[in-house]
């Protein structure tokens, strides 16, 4: 009986230090062990089953897989001025388990000397470049309705074609200004991307008041050129108006000019025979047309006709 | 219950010194030695270990299997066997099923609440600065798939944030280099673009996911701008319609004005047909008269001079005949009434 008891609480101290020194480290996990809070040996990044000594070494556990943090957003004035209201994040991953073990010890804390870092770093680059060089990231020529603008409006918008750095390259500046802070706690900062850029309200509302002034003008610009190529139509039209009139005028005259031209030959050529004897038909044609009841007609004895009634 | 109460009590009462759960498990001992019960605990057992080697897998999932947190396999979909307990972990992916994720909606609304800042997430996540710092509403869906679930579970803890993060920093990152315009109407390109550009930063995260599309949902302007966005639609079509009324009445005047142009050159045309043909007609007549008055000039034109006055005579009015030797002829006459008169010379 007392045999038996012994056994049995021996194979329970075998069970529970088999227990206690056996473990499992997952794939997203990597682990260091401490002896009385002393790190022993490297840490363990491969997953898989380990084993300690139980009791006096004691695992700690931290993530290897990339995490996120999500930065404070916050009005952050602008190099031209502008409040602008700015969201960040950034992926961040545990490179010196060690390093960080000893120097911020847990991610709760990680994540506090995150924000100490990162915020002040996207604070500097965005009250050091304009609005514009945050928002664009390219110099591409955009496509508004400004075509065909005065001069000086056109140069206000080359100014803002003018892109020199980019939202990418501050995102990368902002980067390299808090990745080497952040080595000594043995953390690698992945990357750091705005998420939102917006307008404080009170700007907001000033800016949709230019907005909504921008696209009256525009709508203007419109109707004024519907007007203007609608008055051009019109002025095509009354030209080809004249133009095929006239044309057409000119071409019947044409035409009838040759007609009288060759009729003035034709007739030139026939009774240019005989001149007397067509004076003589033509008047002969003349009196018969011309005369008729209403004409009183005085007749001397003289005349050829009268002769013969004076006598012979 | 107290039932049971009283009962413990008077057991503990009654027997002193050993403990009475101990007294009551070695006098009932031998009661469990029923020949029932270790078969049943047989039967239990097998069924916990058959039900953790044995698992199945979905049409549209593969399980991740880890030895020990290690990964070991991938298995298909199906049955399949696994070894028992702690030692084999499975994970199943749905690698198959297609997500969706909706940004700047109502819907998403609600579940972006526990995200707060302290501006209202409702207008935030769609409101987007455009290149020319103009402010929009772009609304979209992500549709995604797990493609490499190895990375998918290892890789990155919040991987749902992360695509949250990544897409909204992608749709503004392309947004900011539109101009309102362009936001309004290429939405095809912004999808398009940005659909890469969040790739590209899946990819470099070792994500796992893969973009099967990005929709753009009927982008707009902020709601106090949208009427002067109309006016611009509108203007655009008050401009064309002026053109096309000019254009009409161009179209309703030249062509009339072209015919009408035709007609005259053939009028004209017919006026010189004409004329030519008459010229002809008197020519000819002239010709064939006068070669016959050739061959008896002083007979023919007196001929034709009688004719002449026999053809008029009886048609005039008065006739006066007055000798030649006759002066001062007028006062005889009254020619006030008369209208015209002409002398005849010959």
């Amino acid at each position: 009986m007392k045999s038996r008891g012994i056994i049995l609480a021996i194979c329970i101290i075998a069970v529970l230090s088999i227990a206690g020194s056996v473990f499992i480290v997952d794939e997203t996990e990597q682990i260091i062990i401490t002896q009385f809070g002393k790190v022993v040996g490297s840490p363990i990044k491969e997953p898989g089953l380990y084993m300690k000594i139980p009791l006096i070494q004691e695992i700690n556990y931290f993530p290897k897989n990339l995490m996120r943090w999500d930065g404070n957003p916050g009005q952050i004035p602008t190099l031209d001025k502008t409040y602008i209201w700015v969201d960040t994040f950034a992926r961040w991953k545990i490179v010196d388990p060690v390093k960080f073990f000893q120097t911020v010890n847990n991610t709760v804390s990680a994540v506090a000397r995150l924000d100490d870092i990162i915020d002040p770093a996207v604070r500097n680059f965005i009250t050091s470049y304009s609005l514009i060089e945050t928002v664009r990231k390219s110099a591409r020529e955009l496509d508004t309705f400004e075509a065909g603008m005065m001069e000086d409006k056109k140069y206000e918008m080359q100014s803002l074609f003018a892109i020199k750095t980019g939202r990418e390259l501050i995102m990368k500046g902002i980067l390299e200004q808090a990745q080497p802070k952040l080595a000594q706690f043995g953390i690698e900062l992945v990357d750091v991307k705005i998420k939102r850029i917006n307008y404080v309200s009170e700007v907001r509302d000033s800016v949709y008041t230019r907005m909504i002034a921008e696209r009256k003008q525009i709508a203007e610009k419109f109707r004024s050129e519907g007007h203007g190529e609608a008055k051009k139509i019109t002025g095509e039209k009354e030209r080809d108006l004249k133009r095929i009139t006239s044309e057409a005028y000119r071409k019947a005259q044409e035409i009838q000019g040759k007609a009288d031209a060759e009729a003035t030959k034709i007739y030139a050529k026939a009774f240019g025979s005989d001149p007397g004897f067509y004076s003589f038909i033509k008047t002969l044609e003349v009196y018969n047309e011309s005369l008729g009841k209403d004409t009183s007609i005085i007749l001397s004895t003289d005349s050829e006709l009268f002769k013969y009634l004076k006598g012979y | 219950m107290s039932w049971d109460w009283d009962k413990l009590k008077e057991q503990q009462q009654g027997k002193k010194g050993v403990p009475p759960q101990m007294e009551n498990f070695i006098k009932n001992f031998p009661k469990f030695n029923l020949p029932g019960l270790p078969l049943i605990i047989l039967i239990l057992f097998l069924v916990y270990l058959g039900s953790s080697v044995i698992y199945t897998v979905g049409v549209d999932e593969v399980g991740i299997i880890q030895r020990f947190g290690k990964y070991i396999r991938t298995s298909q979909p199906g049955l399949n066997f696994k070894l028992p307990g702690i030692i084999e972990k499975v994970t199943k992916v749905k690698v198959r099923r297609v997500y969706k994720k909706e940004f700047g909606f109502r819907s998403v609304r609600a579940d972006d609440k526990q995200r707060l800042s302290s501006e209202s997430e409702s207008d935030s996540v769609a409101l987007m600065l455009t290149g020319d710092l103009n402010v929009a509403l772009v609304p979209w869906i992500v549709q995604y798939r797990i493609n490499d679930p190895y990375n998918y579970l290892f890789k990155i803890k919040e991987v749902d944030s992360l695509l949250s993060d990544m897409s909204e920093a992608a749709m503004r990152l392309v947004i900011g280099d539109r101009s309102i315009n362009e936001v309004i109407s290429k939405r095809g390109e912004v999808a398009e673009e940005a659909k890469a550009v969040l790739q590209a930063e899946l990819d470099k995260s070792e994500s796992g996911l893969s973009i099967v599309t990005i929709e753009m949902e009927k982008t707009n302007v902020p709601e106090p701008v949208q009427q002067s966005f109309n006016e611009v639609n509108q203007a655009v079509q008050e401009k064309e319609k002026l053109i096309y009324q000019a254009r009409e009445a161009y179209n309703k005047a030249i062509p009339e004005a072209m015919g009408e142009a035709e007609r005259t050159i053939r009028v004209a045309e017919g006026y010189a047909l004409d004329r030519v043909n008459r010229s002809k007609g008197d020519a000819a007549r002239f010709v064939a008269l006068y070669q016959e008055y050739a061959k008896a000039k002083d007979i023919t034109k007196k001929r034709m001079y009688l004719e002449m006055l026999k053809d008029i005579m009886p048609k005039l009015g008065n006739k006066y005949i007055i000798d030649a030797n006759q002066k001062n002829v007028l006062p005889l006459l009254n020619l006030e009434k008369q209208i015209g008169a002409i002398k005849n010379e010959k």
